[in-house]
């Protein structure tokens, strides 16, 4: 009877150790849970649909837009310069709003602000490409989240969230992708829900999608009413998940089964 | 925006067989699925793909509603000479898309 609870409070316990995040030694990218062809398709850029994007962002950088009439390349010329490394710090507090932006709302804040044009809507073919266009900038360099105080309750409140059991299944993120994420899941891995790649081309989309796209299909997934796009809990979330990938490569357009 | 990804290799020697990679930006919409309010939404998809080597066609293929988005094709040829790949792809309401590759053979 003794023995049990011991044994009880010991799995608790390391449970409890588990919530708390993965240990930087044992951090994968979803990449190295999916098969050599699928892995295949993201190594090559001229076999990775997400480069399409990326294309399409390369040409919209250029592009005049707004009143303003004026292109994101007038004010920060070449991206392969201004913007090499951005995307791996961000969401990144903005004083303005006293609140973080991630890279769509960073682009559509700039759209609005200094190009004078109408936002760009989630998940339009145009933002996820110039969103690809900048987070590519950044391919291969590890994640690190600002080191701005300003940014520290809110990581606490993506922590939060992503601890907090919800939906019809009762369940949260770290359920599956902290606790369980060498197992199955219906035959398919579950990974640890590191956000190494976004926007990324994902097949069952047949198309690429932002990180909030994906955060709504796991809330979906447990049944839950998902935020909306653009909501303080999905940047909260976003920015909790990069600071929990800290080190991890930007692996940007990546492709994910 | 439509646009093509092609990985030709620049060099081969004579009589290599050479592999040709495409990737062409489409939706590939079935024309099987309905909007929320129940209207079909319409066919939309590249149905012809060809391939010309020094204008002399080496490869083509037909495209029906299974194929996914975003189509990447790929397929093999033997090195004969220097020259130009010429690719190009035709589709539902007008679609029409070209790109071309050069190699060089020694």
């Amino acid at each position: 009877m003794k023995l049990a609870f011991c044994l009880a409070i010991l799995t608790a316990l390391t449970g409890a150790a588990h919530s708390t995040g993965i240990p930087q030694a044992e951090r994968r990218s979803g990449y190295s849970f999916m098969t050599p062809d699928t892995r295949a398709m993201q190594d090559e850029d001229t076999a990775n649909p997400g480069m399409l994007w990326v294309l399409d962002g390369e040409a919209l950088w250029k592009r005049k837009a707004g009143t303003a009439d004026k292109a994101c390349a007038d004010c920060h010329n070449d991206a392969r310069v201004s913007m090499k490394g951005v995307a791996a710090h961000y969401p990144a507090f903005e004083q303005a709003l006293g609140r973080p932006v991630d890279l769509e709302q960073r682009i559509n804040l700039c759209r609005t602000n200094h190009q004078r044009a109408a936002p760009l809507a989630y998940e339009s073919r145009e933002l996820l490409a110039l969103t690809a266009y900048v987070a590519e900038q950044s391919r291969g360099m590890p994640i690190e989240t600002d080191k701005d105080p300003e940014l520290s309750p809110f990581i606490d409140k993506g922590q939060r969230l992503f601890t907090q059991r919800q939906g019809q299944l009762n369940l949260g993120c770290a359920n599956c992708h902290d606790d369980n994420w060498d197992k199955k899941l219906a035959g398919s891995p579950i990974t640890q829900g590191q956000p190494t790649g976004y926007p990324l081309y994902r097949l069952e989309w047949q198309s690429l999608g932002s990180l909030q796209r994906r955060l709504r299909a796991c809330i979906t997934g447990i049944r839950a009413q998902a935020y909306d796009y653009g909501s303080p809990e999905l940047v909260e979330l976003e920015l909790y998940l990069m600071t929990r990938a800290h080190g991890l490569k930007i692996e940007t357009p990546a492709v994910r089964p | 925006m439509p646009s093509a990804l092609i990985n030709v290799p620049a060099k081969a020697r004579r009589g290599d067989v050479i592999e040709i990679k495409t990737l062409m930006s489409h939706i590939m919409e079935t024309g099987y699925r309905h909007t929320a309010s129940g209207a079909v939404v319409p066919r939309d998809i590249i149905t012809n793909f060809t391939c010309r080597y020094n204008g002399t066609e080496i490869f083509r293929a037909d495209f029906y509603p299974a194929i996914s988005a975003n189509p990447f094709i790929t397929f093999f040829t033997t090195a004969t000479e220097s020259g130009k790949f010429e690719f190009e792809w035709t589709g539902d309401k007008g679609f029409s898309e070209t790109a071309s590759a050069a190699i060089t053979v020694e």
